[in-house]
């Protein structure tokens, strides 16, 4: 009995990951020098911007396969399982990114919160992600299930260049002076971009092992219920035929 | 037969006679506006702030009356039997129009209530940019609300679920219906051209969703086979 | 190293959850996994 979701793809890149991370942290803090502008603060950008990152990947992903899930609705649910697997992988990035955002703004220029344009959009992408799981943990009909989320995703496609579209009009209204926001700006080369890009390339990594390992979570959850009736319906049948033959 | 008139039309006539759009929301909507006024504390910050929280209230209103357009179908079954024998794109035009009507009330009676208690004066020139800008906004308010009030209907514990949702995809509605309203209410801030360019966001956005709702009503109110 | 209780705090809490997470995954993984024959499992 295999009791895991893993195979020997899902521990390569789970080892890898492993590595990979831990090369970035140890550069992030023993190796790489603070920053000509920010200081010190630069090496919460090593986990900040890939978070980032991830976080679009997630929408990204969780987006196309809902595009996919609904194409093909009468087929199969493994898509939509991959959107969902996503979708909460993603809000964990989001909120990581929020937070790593915000700790990095009070360091460098002393409030935890900017109304920017980009931050905004990522907190309103961070509420309907977590709308979306809202739904999705509602019991029901998988296929209707599969349904609504889809839909609800296709949606926020639409709703997020419109946030950001607005607020980025939005804030042009208080002419503020440019501030620098945690993602721009900071000019990076050398050593520091590299651990920058290995951090993406982990944290790309440890998305990828995640999405794996809970969508086949997402079909052991159905095929134990599947399972399970079977063996409620063979249990009666055994019944009948216990009952009729005495 | 218009399909999209006729259930416009039963929607209205089922609010007609139940009254609870006049008897409740109306009431809740206003109690909003005093409320804030309450909260806030201040004649000179409730003006300056008079377009968003007008918005803001009906927003909130519009949680309340998509509840009741959807709650009305579920409780005999009609929608299932409305979408055997028409198009789900006009069943979601229907009701959106329905909607659309009962938010323009609701928006109408929100900005006289501004204008009473919180001192909003509309001089003539910019009367036609509110109307224009209730008229758009509540466009959009409407098919959202139809959209996910589909998206919701039948789910256990939707009322707390439709604001969740809702209110993130509103985000640009409430910027925009509120930085438009301010020019028609005469603020220093956005001079009437800025509002106008507002009141072009509002359109987009109710074509935008208008569409996206037609086309998403098909799968969502699907059964299956 | 100045301000290093912010960085840390930012680096725990990265780490810290994702690890978190991991493991609530392999170990519903684990349970689920027992209670379905091999033969269902697809990625096997």
């Amino acid at each position: 009995m295999h009791d895991m979701t893993g195979t020997k793809t899902t521990r390569a890149i789970g080892i890898i990951a492993l590595l990979v991370t831990a090369w970035v942290v140890i550069s992030a803090f023993f190796i790489t020098p603070a920053d000509q502008v920010q200081g010190d603060s630069v090496r919460i950008m090593y986990a900040h911007v890939p978070t980032a990152w991830i976080a679009y990947l997630a929408f990204i992903t969780t987006a196309i396969a809902s595009g996919f899930s609904l194409a093909r609705r009468h087929r199969t649910l493994g898509f939509d399982r991959v959107a969902g697997a996503s979708a909460e992988v993603g809000v964990l990035f989001m909120a990581l990114t929020l937070i790593t955002g915000s700790l990095w703004g009070r360091l460098t220029w002393g409030t935890f919160w900017q109304w920017d344009p980009r931050l905004t959009t990522t907190l309103f992408l961070f509420v309907t992600y977590v709308g979306y799981l809202a739904v999705r943990r509602i019991d029901g009909d998988p296929r209707q299930r599969a349904r609504r989320s889809s839909v609800i995703a296709l949606l926020a496609v639409l709703e997020i260049p419109l946030v950001h579209f607005s607020v980025v009009l939005w804030r042009s209204l208080h002419q503020e002076a440019s501030v620098l926001n945690p993602d721009g700006d900071v000019r990076l080369d050398g050593l520091m971009l590299f651990t920058l890009f290995s951090g993406v390339a982990a944290f790309t990594l440890i998305f990828a092992w995640l999405v794996i390992h809970r969508q086949r979570l997402m079909a052991l959850a159905d095929l134990d219920r599947v399972v399970g009736l079977d063996a409620a319906i063979s249990a009666r049948r055994a019944e009948g035929i216990g009952s009729a033959a005495t | 037969m218009n399909v999209i008139a006729v259930i416009a039309k039963k929607d209205l006539l089922i609010e007609w006679r139940t009254r609870t759009l006049m008897a409740r929301v109306v009431p809740f909507a206003l109690l909003v506006l005093v409320m804030f006024a309450v909260a806030l504390d201040s004649e000179p910050l409730l003006l300056r702030a008079a377009a968003g929280l007008v918005w803001l209230a009906l927003l909130f209103s519009t949680m309340l009356v998509v509840q009741r357009s959807f709650d009305v179908e579920t409780q005999d079954g009609v929608l299932d039997t409305l979408l055997a024998c028409a198009n789900p794109s006009r069943v979601f035009f229907g009701k959106a129009t329905a909607l659309f009507v009962q938010l323009f009330a609701l928006g109408v009676v929100l900005v006289v209530g501004a204008v009473v208690l919180y001192g909003v004066a509309i001089s003539g020139d910019r009367v036609v940019l509110l109307v224009t800008v209730v008229v758009s906004a509540t466009g959009g308010l409407a098919v959202v609300g139809t959209l996910y009030g589909a998206v919701v209907a039948n789910l256990i514990g939707r009322d707390s679920l439709l604001p969740l949702l809702v209110l993130p995809v509103l985000a640009p509605l409430l910027i925009a219906a509120s930085r438009s309203t301010e020019a028609a209410f005469g603020s220093n801030t956005i001079d009437v051209a800025n509002g106008w360019a507002w009141v072009g966001v509002l359109v987009v956005y109710a074509v935008v969703f208008g569409s996206a709702g037609a086309l998403a009503f098909a799968p969502l109110t699907e059964s299956d086979a | 190293m100045k301000d290093i209780g912010f960085i840390l705090l930012s680096w725990v809490i990265t780490v810290g959850s994702i690890a978190t997470l991991a493991a609530v995954t392999l170990r519903r993984a684990r349970e689920l996994s027992a209670r379905v024959p091999d033969d269902k499992k697809p990625w096997l």
